[in-house]
């Protein structure tokens, strides 16, 4: 299994590292879509992901292959992409800066649906303010909703791959392996 | 380590493989933020108009600053002078999102930078060596970048800080146990971060390269010589055309590999700005603070 990683800006390589770890292959994504069993958006700055990945020209061909049910994982940023008013795949949206700024990065530890307790590393992060009905809530702190599912789709407000905790990770390979298994 | 001090070490994490932008106004802010800048950092004068200027250059006009922050959803810097630590907690105040301890100011102490671990908020510093990079560090930067030499447009200052940089830090690898402390002795830091560096190659905080990137062809080379992404000060906002510059310069950071995009990238992208080589300059302001 190879899973991509969006390498336009930000904390990629954090995410590369925590696959090798997990003995995944992996593969970085900067100009053109190559295929591979999963996809992830790491965090960064949104706005300058958004700006590369139209100029590239990779804005659709990712939304196509989320849409044709590419495993996708997005970490902050990753998530702010994912919803209603980015790559409009997921339906949620997401608040930008919901915490304020650097002043108001945390670290938490919370219970996450189906693994337990994890710690959360929050960096200048957006929660999910509104979820449609197919989006599965899978963590809140202080009742704000930051971390979900929707089919092929999962993200987190929080950054898992700043952590030595693999288990989102390996909720996601996971994932990766069930789409896989299920296509001829 | 401190929980705020891991936390603002992440947010440098966040702006890696990014372009940070000199701006001036809250319009400026905004064609950096439409450009795809990572964050911005917030003065009264670029570099290279400070330059021209002369006399003493201090923090900005909080008000301006705050005038920048409502622009812009990305995070905002901005700068106070070396050791000046009532200007750093003027912007702790307004809740910056990184300081810029930064030798492009007039420096207010010669002997002492400030504490910066008796601050929240977190601070990048230059460095043209590995022992000023690692007794910053020392002090609570978060961050890094090289001094290079600002408002020039000259990048031969930044590649011989980059590329000191790094040979020192493959040296220090190549050490023997035993032979690191006799580096902290002669790099005046602590053990602690010696054996960091000898042991992962490479700081423990991100690195930038700052100080005299004006094409997009300079962020690639800073890129590929170990930088993590770029500063961009007066390059930007002086040249003929900031809007496709400033959108170049993101996409070589991005592309800093791939000779064949940064062709097309390079194109047609008017007049840089004019630049002063390093010989012509009176005042090296990368010899501020070390």
């Amino acid at each position: 299994m190879k899973i991509a990683i969006l390498a336009l800006q930000g904390a990629f390589a954090e995410h590369e590292h925590m696959l090798h770890r997990l003995g995944i292959e992996t593969i970085l994504i900067r100009e053109h879509w190559e295929d591979a069993s999963g996809l992830i958006i790491p965090g960064g700055e949104s706005t300058s992901m958004m700006r590369i990945m139209k100029d590239e020209g990779l804005f659709e061909p990712l939304r196509q292959a989320i849409l044709d049910e590419l495993p996708v994982f997005g970490t902050c940023a990753g998530l702010i992409m994912l919803d209603r008013n980015h790559l409009g795949v997921m339906d949620i949206k997401a608040r930008r800066n919901a915490y304020g700024r650097q002043l108001g990065s945390f670290n938490t530890e919370e219970e996450f649906a189906g693994i337990g307790r994890i710690p959360m590393t929050f960096i200048r992060a957006p929660y999910i303010e509104e979820a449609g009905p197919e989006v599965e809530i899978l963590a809140r702190v202080d009742s704000k909703a930051v971390a979900a599912r929707q089919k092929n789709m999962l993200v987190t407000a929080f950054h898992p791959e700043l952590t030595d905790d693999t288990r989102i990770h390996e909720l996601f390979l996971k994932m990766a392996t069930t789409v896989s298994k299920e296509q001829p | 380590m401190e929980d705020r001090t891991t936390l603002n070490r992440q947010l440098a994490q966040m702006l890696k493989g990014g372009v940070i932008m000199d701006v001036t106004t809250p319009e400026q802010a905004r064609i950096a933020e439409a450009a795809g800048a990572c964050a911005v950092m917030a003065l009264e004068r670029i570099p290279a108009d400070i330059r021209a200027a002369g006399g003493v250059s201090r923090m900005s006009d909080p008000k301006m600053i705050r005038g920048i922050q409502e622009a812009v959803t990305i995070p905002v810097m901005a700068k106070c002078r070396i050791g000046h630590f009532a200007e750093a907690q003027i912007l702790e105040a307004i809740e910056i999102d990184y300081i810029d301890e930064s030798e492009v100011l007039s420096p207010a102490d010669d002997i002492y930078h400030i504490d910066k671990r008796k601050f929240k908020v977190p601070f990048v510093c230059g460095a043209k060596d590995l022992g000023e990079a690692l007794r910053r560090i020392n002090e609570g930067a978060t961050m890094i970048r090289t001094k290079g030499e600002p408002g020039t447009g000259d990048i031969i200052q930044a590649v011989r800080h980059m590329r000191l940089m790094q040979s020192e830090i493959r040296r220090l690898v190549s050490l023997n146990d035993d032979e690191l402390y006799e580096a902290a002795k002669q790099l005046r830091v602590p053990f602690e971060l010696v054996q960091y560096v000898h042991e992962n190659g490479k700081l423990p905080v991100v690195n930038f390269a700052a100080g005299g990137v004006a094409t997009p062809a300079d962020a690639a080379l800073m890129m590929q010589l170990g930088a993590e992404g770029v500063f961009v000060g007066s390059g930007i906002f002086k040249s003929g055309n900031p809007e496709k510059r400033a959108q170049a310069i993101v996409k070589a950071v991005t592309n800093y590999n791939n000779p064949a995009v940064l062709a097309s990238l390079s194109e047609d992208l008017g007049e840089a700005m004019v630049g002063i080589n390093e010989s012509e300059i009176q005042l090296l302001m990368a010899e501020r603070g070390k």
